[in-house]
């Protein structure tokens, strides 16, 4: 029997809270990459632990802050984003994260998403795309592929979907990228990007739920969908040059919107704030 | 010194009260007739370093209002009935999670739109059983615009005292009204505080009960890294969604909140009621047309008197009980169909309770209670 060694202090240790791990998440889950490379990203930052605030919703994704060591809010179904505008409203020099997933924000959430975007408040939303409610069983979502089958589109999804990175864009956001957990070293150069980001940042991590949409939709294990996603991802220089027919399927990675010179609310809130002061 | 008065409306009174309680962040959505709460605060906040903000809806007012809560904020919202259908499910994570936050229900004529401009108080049930499951629910009903100032500052204290939160109930005519009201001193009012935590960092326990059943707060940002859900948690504020007597005993802490501490936040007012015989209860703007009837029901030698419960959750129900020993009827005077009327005739024993309802977006009339009391002392 050989002896069992004593586990090796990892650089990322004190940012999870080891007492709440092993997670919930079923095996071949995608979330633990997208939180790797949020981990990743802050460490590169140098963002100070105690100032930053995680706030998520409700399903698979929104689980995620309880494993790591920050203040964290897991708040209700789709609300995420105006519980984080308070706290950062309230205090500006809190970087606040919101973690939430692609039912929680475009379904229930939508009108909170775009109007987020839209004030350009400096929050960072990281959107964990599995296209279906895994939380619930895995039921069909706005960013569920037409034609594919969940346990409420059993004959295929007939409603389009929502293109999460080109609403953001368009409801305002000035920080917008794409990300799939199969280039996982992509996705940590944009979390660091839109946390430095000043104003209304959003990363779209594409990540596999094989457990529900995997298994329904034959599409193999958790390596079988991996494998599959590094076919599919292409870049958005890529992508220009290319046909309709040639896009399908395909996965449009890459920044879409990267815009620094555009006011930030909280800072627009602290000029109000002394032109109030200036108005008698 | 002189006192001091102004001439303001129910709304500007709430808005000065809360200013006074220490509001620094408010966020709403425009709806009649709490709008002129949002208008004010918009203009009086940034003047004192607190922050206004419009938001998309009323759930998202609520749930930015709990956000700058747990920053350190004091915190309030105001909507009318529409928009507190619209807040009961971020209501519940604010009672779950223990944030001090105020919310202002403007009642008008409901249900549905029903008459935005137009008073009611149909809201009584709402704002006790609105959010699902069991829960503490407090809420303030004043009667006067000075009564909105003062009471509004001590529905911040509470929310702060209990890590809770606490409703005023208006409605549109208290809302529109202008009085005369008294400024209090500073000396006349306490301003609570959130009580904060002194342990080492990492020994926090955001929901351990530190005997007085209100576990202290740590804002984000001041080195407490803190998790809350609103899933039923622990004392650690995480779910434990799979231990009954956890989640028996972290319920029955929320409850015993308000429950044990009734002493401290009950308020009524009695009006004539030492030798009465027939006890009228009224909340509200009611109340007044209720006191003009039992003045002149006295004059005419008929022995009536008045409990207005201004914490009308939790309802005093131990005053009313002795009340109900002591005359032989009391009847309820509300704008609805008999909510308080419910809470009333299960406090009062044995004694006949009757109700005077008016449901039509109009003040009740001295003289429909009048008319009320007349036919009881010929009657019954």
């Amino acid at each position: 029997m050989t002896e069992r060694t004593e586990r090796k202090e990892h650089i990322f240790d004190k940012y999870l809270r080891q007492d709440k791990l092993p997670h919930i998440w079923c095996p071949g889950c995608g979330n633990g990459t997208v939180v790797n490379a949020l981990l990743h990203a802050i460490d590169k930052t140098g963002l100070e632990q105690d100032k930053i605030v995680l706030v998520a919703g409700i399903g698979c994704s929104s689980r995620a802050n309880g494993y790591m060591n920050f203040c964290g809010m897991h708040t209700n179904h789709g609300r995420a984003l105006a519980y984080a505008t308070g706290v950062k409203m309230h205090n500006p020099e809190l970087k606040v994260i919101v973690l939430t997933g692609d039912g929680d924000c475009t379904s229930i959430g939508g009108n909170h998403f775009i109007h987020a975007c839209r004030r350009n408040i400096d929050i960072t939303t990281v959107v964990f795309n599995n296209a279906n409610y895994g939380m619930t069983g895995g039921q069909y979502s706005p960013t569920t592929p037409v034609n594919a089958r969940t346990k409420t589109s059993v004959y295929g999804n007939i409603e389009p979907n929502f293109d999460i990175c080109s609403l953001a864009a368009t409801s305002g956001a000035t920080y917008v990228a794409r990300s799939t957990i199969a280039n996982a070293t992509m996705m940590v150069s944009q979390f660091e990007k839109a946390l430095n980001h000043r104003g209304f940042s959003v990363v779209e991590a594409i990540c596999d739920c094989p457990t529900l949409f995997g298994r329904i939709n034959k599409l193999g294990d958790a390596v079988a969908m991996l494998a599959d996603k590094k076919t599919r991802f292409i870049t958005a220089a890529q992508a220009k040059n290319m046909t309709p027919d040639e896009l399908s399927g395909k996965i449009i990675t890459g920044e879409f919107v990267n815009r620094t010179n555009l006011p930030e609310y909280t800072e627009q809130y602290d000029v109000l704030i002394k032109n109030a002061k200036e108005e008698e | 010194m002189e006192d001091r008065f102004a001439i303001m409306t129910g709304n500007e009174a709430c808005v000065r009260g809360a200013v006074v309680a220490g509001m620094n962040f408010f966020a709403g959505y425009p709806i009649t007739p709490a709008t002129e709460i949002a208008e004010i605060a918009s203009a009086l906040l940034p003047k004192k370093d607190g922050k206004f903000m419009q938001m998309e809806d009323e759930i998202a007012s609520i749930a930015a209002v709990i956000g700058a809560s747990f920053a350190g904020a004091k915190a309030m919202t105001a909507t009318s009935g529409p928009g507190i259908s619209l807040m009961q499910e971020n209501l519940g994570f604010a009672i779950i999670a223990e944030v001090p936050i105020v919310i202002v229900d403007v009642m008008r004529q409901g249900p549905c739109q029903g008459v935005a401009t137009a008073p009611a108080q149909g809201d009584f049930m709402q704002t006790k059983w609105g959010t699902h499951g069991d829960h503490p629910v407090i809420a303030l009903a004043p009667a006067s615009v000075g009564e909105v100032y003062v009471e509004t500052i001590r529905a911040f204290n509470l929310a702060e005292k209990y890590r809770t939160p606490v409703h005023i109930l208006s409605d549109a005519m208290l809302a529109h009204m202008s009085e005369r009201v008294r400024i209090p001193e500073a000396k006349e009012y306490e301003i609570v505080n959130r009580k904060t935590p002194t342990c080492a960092k990492n020994d926090y326990k955001p929901y351990q009960d530190d005997g007085t059943g209100v576990p202290p707060m740590a804002k984000f940002g001041d080195g407490y890294k803190w998790y809350v859900s609103g899933i039923i948690h622990d004392e650690t504020g995480f779910p434990v969604t799979n231990e009954p007597e956890q989640i028996g005993l972290q319920i029955r802490r929320l409850l015993s909140k308000v429950e044990n501490n009734r002493g401290d936040i009950e308020k009524y007012e009695e009006y004539r009621t030492e030798d009465a015989e027939i006890l009228l209860s009224a909340v509200g703007m009611v109340s007044r047309s209720a006191k003009a009837a039992i003045d002149q029901a006295r004059n005419e030698g008929i022995r009536v008197g008045l409990l207005r419960p201004i914490t009308l959750w939790p309802f005093p129900e131990r005053r009313l009980a002795e009340l109900a020993g002591q005359v032989r009827t009391i009847v309820t005077c509300e704008m609805n169909e008999g909510q308080l009327f419910h809470m009333v005739r299960e406090s009062a024993g044995g004694t006949n309770v009757r109700r005077v309802t008016q449901n039509n977006g109009k003040i009740i009339s001295a003289q429909k209670i009048l008319t009320t009391i007349r036919e009881l002392q010929t009657n019954d």
